[in-house]
């Protein structure tokens, strides 16, 4: 036995762990872990820069704060949920994830990511790859009218660029106007076929939400308040998500 | 043709947001285009299926070594099905396994899955066919005279 009783350190410092339960359901159940390692066994990122989710959960526990700003794993973890889907006790290590990509500051995160959620912000298409909305309206017409010609069973298929009314939303992934328009095709021709009755919004089209993925959530907020501000406009009654 | 197929569970669809259920509704749907004679599962699926990388930013985060053994699992567990093609029903998915396909050398085709439910249709046109693979190019081809 020691000869007298060791002292944990003076006063408790301010934790990052803390800091995500008091902004998350039931804090996460983030201080419940069994250390049992369900997460981590099935976790594809489990070994990458040395990390795996028991230990990332366990640094937060023990407050190690800056190892956890070092790190670049949580940007190499998709926060796809598979390990609160295995866990026991559902302790919600993708939100402690999220949460620590926050902590660097904005442009020290992964320029990938930082320059398409700026691209997002430029203007009302919200599309990471810089689209214009008067862009996309020509790229979806000027497909729309080629098709028609060249396979005329489908003379009366159309798509609408903010239809009033219409029952579904769509939005559409960037990559396809701008790199590949002709797949946008069998997805119009599936709509038409089953009789729905569809609209793109001239504002907000673009599914991708790249600022979700940089944790910065006043441009998330905003990506996403342009898309549904312009469905609710147009009066739809369902927002179908392509993304 | 006796093409086999299998498919990605989308973690965003499935996992985390209508569970098991809509995981059914896309095998009805992907056993009604292929027969379900053609149709082979992965293992685990569902809510239970890995996640194959593409998805939190990961293709934009620069960490591209990385993303490719994250996706090691995925590359495996399709090639454990013996499936000639893998369907994606999700861009970033569509994405992360098309590379992966590549870079492990499987050279399984990944395809959107409305790129087969109009081929299934009849309604699929010549342009239309830029991820099938060379056994379905030029199969039910809808006004093959259009072609570019």
């Amino acid at each position: 036995m020691a000869e007298e009783a060791i002292k944990l350190g003076g006063k408790k410092k301010s934790m990052f762990i803390d800091k995500v339960k008091a902004i998350i359901p039931e804090g996460g159940n983030l201080n419940l872990c069994l250390t049992c390692g369900a997460c981590s066994s099935g976790c594809p990122a489990t070994g990458l820069d040395g990390m795996d989710p028991r230990k990332f959960l366990r640094m937060a526990a023990l407050g190690m704060d800056e190892e956890i700003v070092k790190s670049d794993w949580p940007w190499m973890c998709t926060m796809c949920q598979r390990c609160i889907y295995v866990c026991p006790m559902k302790i919600d290590i993708p939100q402690l994830v999220f949460n620590a990509r926050g902590l660097r500051p904005r442009d020290q995160r992964p320029k990938g990511i930082l320059g398409s959620c700026d691209m997002q912000l430029r203007n009302d298409s919200t599309s990471a790859m810089g689209i214009s909305p008067d862009d996309f309206i020509f790229v979806v017409q000027d497909v729309l009218e080629e098709f028609r010609e060249a396979q005329p069973e489908f003379a009366e298929m159309e798509a609408p660029i903010d239809k009033q009314g219409a029952e579904f939303f769509l939005n559409q992934n960037s990559r396809e106007p701008v790199t590949e328009p002709n797949e946008m095709l069998p997805l119009w021709k599936i709509l038409h076929l089953v009789g729905a009755d569809w609209t793109y919004g001239s504002h907000g089209w673009a599914g991708e939400n790249y600022c979700l993925f940089l944790a910065d959530n006043d441009s998330w907020e905003k990506v996403t308040r342009t898309t549904v501000n312009q469905a609710n406009k147009l009066g739809c009654k369902i927002f179908l998500n392509t993304e | 043709m006796k093409i086999k197929f299998t498919v990605q569970d989308p973690c965003q669809i499935v996992r985390k947001s209508y569970g098991d259920p809509i995981a059914d509704d896309l095998r009805f749907v992907v056993k009604s285009v292929v027969g379900e004679e053609n149709f082979i599962d992965m293992q685990p699926n569902k809510s239970n299926n890995y996640c194959c990388g593409g998805g939190g930013g990961f293709l934009q985060s620069g960490f591209k070594e990385q993303r490719l053994e994250y996706g090691k699992l995925k590359d495996d567990q399709i090639k454990a099905t013996g499936a000639d093609y893998c369907i994606a029903g999700c861009h970033n998915c569509h994405a992360q396994i098309h590379e992966l396909s590549e870079h492990y050398g499987g050279n399984y085709p990944v395809v959107h899955l409305w790129t087969l439910i109009c081929l299934s249709l009849g309604v699929l046109g010549p342009n239309e066919r830029e991820y099938l693979g060379d056994d379905l190019k030029e199969v039910n081809v809808f006004h093959p005279e259009t072609a570019e």
